[in-house]
């Protein structure tokens, strides 16, 4: 049976563990002079992006290289998705083709599902609209997991459009998973209904988002939120609801700053904390290569 | 500084010297030696703790020809008013952390009653986007409106009530359907059936005020509505309450003390939004407020030049100048005729809307702050809007006796107001 990647939801404590495990592996072969090699040699994956992406993208096609498959980018824009083609039909002919596994990021929630239970190759997900963005989630989590030596037993705070955010809510899924202690924090028109049924709670504050934190996870403003006036203004943003290192002070010793990217400097994260030693947003784009490729590797291989 | 002393005044029905500390109370009992004390013989005289108003017009900056800090508060004062709260369709509109500050320094400066702004809701009152509410919060501002306009959108007011909630802050919610009120210059009713005017439907308010409780009962938000007018309104606050809803409300001296029969001559001085209703609306106010339904007694002082209300209810400008007129039409109504205690006025007009807002207010008893008025509750007079503080002479109450005349306000401890 083929395997896919779809969402955090229903993804054991145990195979999270084995992918870090791997990616763990895989990071010392990204980092070497020696970055390929041929466990996925001889297969075939194709992205499909609808959205714009460079991370989750380049990274996807990075980590197809080093583990020996060919990778075939889809260019959206210039397909004939531009003349209509439904996302089934697309995602036919690119299996049609012989490859064994689709990667697709698109603005509907839930088009990767579908694609899913439509092809006979595995299906993983790049994100989807405001659902999921599973692979995002596993490479937080093993940022967390090697800077801490652990996940379960910490305190991981989010903090910006929790609502609107498919990161947030892959990452709630798994960091809950793996026994961390998940909190949230934002301007109310961008907290979701129930989030505490997610299992995460809300804080209260600013400070209190901070306080007992040993994870700060600020969340891309996105400007079509902006748009929509679910805050006021850049400005009011960074004073209220910005990440920046006095307010990471507040925080647990060793805590670190984390953000999906790419950042709105002076809005989620001030410019100071950028450059600050705190910050792991490159190291996490580093590690995003690292964990597709176990991921990959879990999919295409078991 | 000397400390001051009320001498002899009426404090809960039993007369008492007040000893006042700088802005606080020190002590209130029965014959406290005078010392080197300031004195205010108070004999005859009321004490209460002085009114709050959470909705006024002092229409600075931009309209300083209709009013300004000084003359409003000056005006407020005179009234019993320690602290005001001011509505910011100003001109510029009060949507920005420089013009709430302007206006709390200019209040400062003028040092008579303390003021507080009331932010607007939306830029420029646009009703497009939410105002910077935390910096706003932040500047001074103690509350969000976009009073003299609705927030048509519900979307907006859905955003406006959810993120004002995060900073513990509340939105006053100025309930009118201008679909609904389709040209109309007074109350849809018998007088202006008789008169040949337009009406304004009572739905025109009430639709907004149900909508506004249903969002605030979907979110679980706080809402605070602006001066009702009709028993409709009061009804859906009622009923709302009842399950649970996080509503307030406020009405204005001039719904529960006339009806839109003072409008069958045509005097515009009688012309406000929302409109003077029938009898019956004025006694379903009444209602409310001894059913606890209504929350605050504003006045929703609203000063307009004369030439404003001038030419014809038709052009006229909507408002009435109430600030100097509240208590007497409040006690007169209300108390005099035995709907409520002079307990509950003083609450009404008090510390609920400073609940409401959050500031501390005065109190009777040791400790508390030394904003009082001392009022003569049996002294019968006429209003004579020449008389008034305010530079708007816009009232229908010219020339009506009440009872009850403002004699002294003291603002944190210091006489603000005497009547000469």
């Amino acid at each position: 049976m083929k395997r896919d990647f779809l969402c955090m939801d229903g993804v054991s404590a145990e195979t999270l563990t084995r992918l870090m495990d791997d990616a763990t592996v895989m990071k010392k072969q990204v980092l070497s002079d020696n970055k390929t090699c041929d466990i996925l040699k001889g297969r075939s994956v194709a992205t499909l992006f609808y959205e714009n992406s460079t991370r989750t993208r380049c990274s996807f096609e990075d980590a197809c290289k080093y583990l020996g498959a060919t990778v075939t980018v889809v260019d959206v824009a210039t397909s004939s998705v531009q003349k209509g083609e439904s996302i089934l039909d697309t995602g036919r002919t690119i299996e049609a083709m012989g490859t064994d596994a689709i990667i697709i990021r698109h603005s509907s929630s839930g088009a990767p599902k579908y694609l899913a239970d439509n092809v006979k190759c595995s299906v993983i997900n790049a994100g989807d609209g405001l659902h999921a963005h599973p692979t995002q989630a596993l490479l937080d989590l093993f940022t967390i997991r090697e800077k801490f030596g652990r996940v379960e037993g910490l305190t991981v705070t989010i903090i910006g459009d929790v609502k609107h955010s498919r990161v947030a809510r892959s990452n709630i899924v798994s960091l809950t998973t793996m026994g961390a202690k998940v909190r949230v924090y934002g301007p109310p028109t961008m907290i979701p209904q129930a989030a505490e049924r997610l299992g995460c709670e809300v804080c209260s504050s600013i400070e209190d988002a901070f306080i007992g934190s040993d994870v700060i996870m600020g969340l891309r403003i996105q400007l079509e939120r902006q748009k929509k006036g679910l805050f006021p203004s850049y400005g009011e943003y960074a004073r209220f609801f910005g990440i920046n290192p006095e307010r990471m002070k507040l925080a647990n010793k060793g805590a670190i700053a984390m953000h999906p990217g790419p950042v709105n400097r002076g809005v989620e994260f001030s410019y100071a904390l950028c450059e600050d030693e705190c910050c792991y947003k490159d190291i996490q784009v580093t590690n995003g290569v690292a964990t597709r490729m176990a991921l990959l590797k879990w999919v295409l291989e078991g | 500084m000397k400390k001051l002393l009320i001498r002899s005044a009426l404090v809960g029905g039993k007369k008492r010297d007040v000893l006042i500390d700088g802005d606080r109370i020190e002590k209130i009992a029965a014959d406290i030696d005078a010392g080197d004390c300031k004195v205010i013989d108070a004999d005859g005289l009321t004490a209460l703790p002085a009114f709050v108003d959470m909705h006024v017009h002092l229409r600075e900056p931009g309209y300083e020809y209709k009013e300004d800090i000084e003359s409003g508060s000056r005006a407020a004062v005179a009234g019993g008013f320690s602290a005001v709260c001011c509505m910011p369709n100003t001109n510029p509109v009060t949507d920005n952390k420089y013009i709430v500050r302007y206006i709390k320094d200019r209040a400062k400066e003028v040092d008579l009653a303390k003021v507080y702004p009331i932010a607007a809701v939306s830029v420029g009152q646009k009703g497009e986007t939410i105002t910077e509410m935390g910096k706003l919060k932040e500047a001074g501002a103690v509350a969000f409106s976009d009073d003299g306009r609705p927030v048509e959108s519900a979307q907006l007011m859905r955003i406006a009530l959810e993120y004002a909630g995060g900073f513990n802050m509340p939105v006053i919610s100025h309930c009118e359907d201008l679909s609904l009120v389709n040209d109309g210059v007074m109350n849809e009713g018998f007088t202006a059936t008789l008169a040949g005017y337009k009406g304004i439907t009572r739905a025109s308010e009430e639709v907004m005020v149900a909508r506004d409780i249903v969002l605030a009962e979907t979110l679980g938000a706080r809402v605070h509505i602006a001066h009702i007018s009709t028993k409709g309104s009061a009804q859906l606050i009622r009923e709302a309450k009842a399950r649970g809803v996080k509503v307030t409300c406020e009405t204005c001296p001039h719904y529960f003390a006339a009806t839109d029969a003072l409008l069958e001559g045509g005097d515009a001085n009688a012309k406000v939004n929302p409109p003077l209703r029938e009898e019956s609306d004025r006694l379903a106010m009444i209602e409310a407020i001894k059913d606890g339904t209504v929350d605050a007694i504003v006045t929703d002082h609203a000063p307009h030049a004369k030439h404003e209300k001038e030419g014809g209810l038709i052009g006229a400008a909507n408002g009435i100048s109430g600030i100097e007129t509240s208590f007497a039409l409040s006690y007169t109504t209300l108390v005099r005729s035995g709907a409520i205690t002079l307990e509950k006025l003083s609450e009404l007009m008090t510390a609920n809307p400073a609940g409401i807002v959050g500031i501390e207010c005065g109190a009777l008893k040791e400790g508390a702050l030394a904003d009082i008025t001392l009022v003569d509750l049996d002294a019968k007079y006429t209003i004579d809007k020449n008389k008034f503080f305010s530079k708007g002479k816009n009232t229908p109450f010219h020339g009506k006796e009440v009872y009850g005349k403002v004699r002294y306000t003291l603002v944190d401890g210091k006489i603000k107001y005497k009547e000469v």
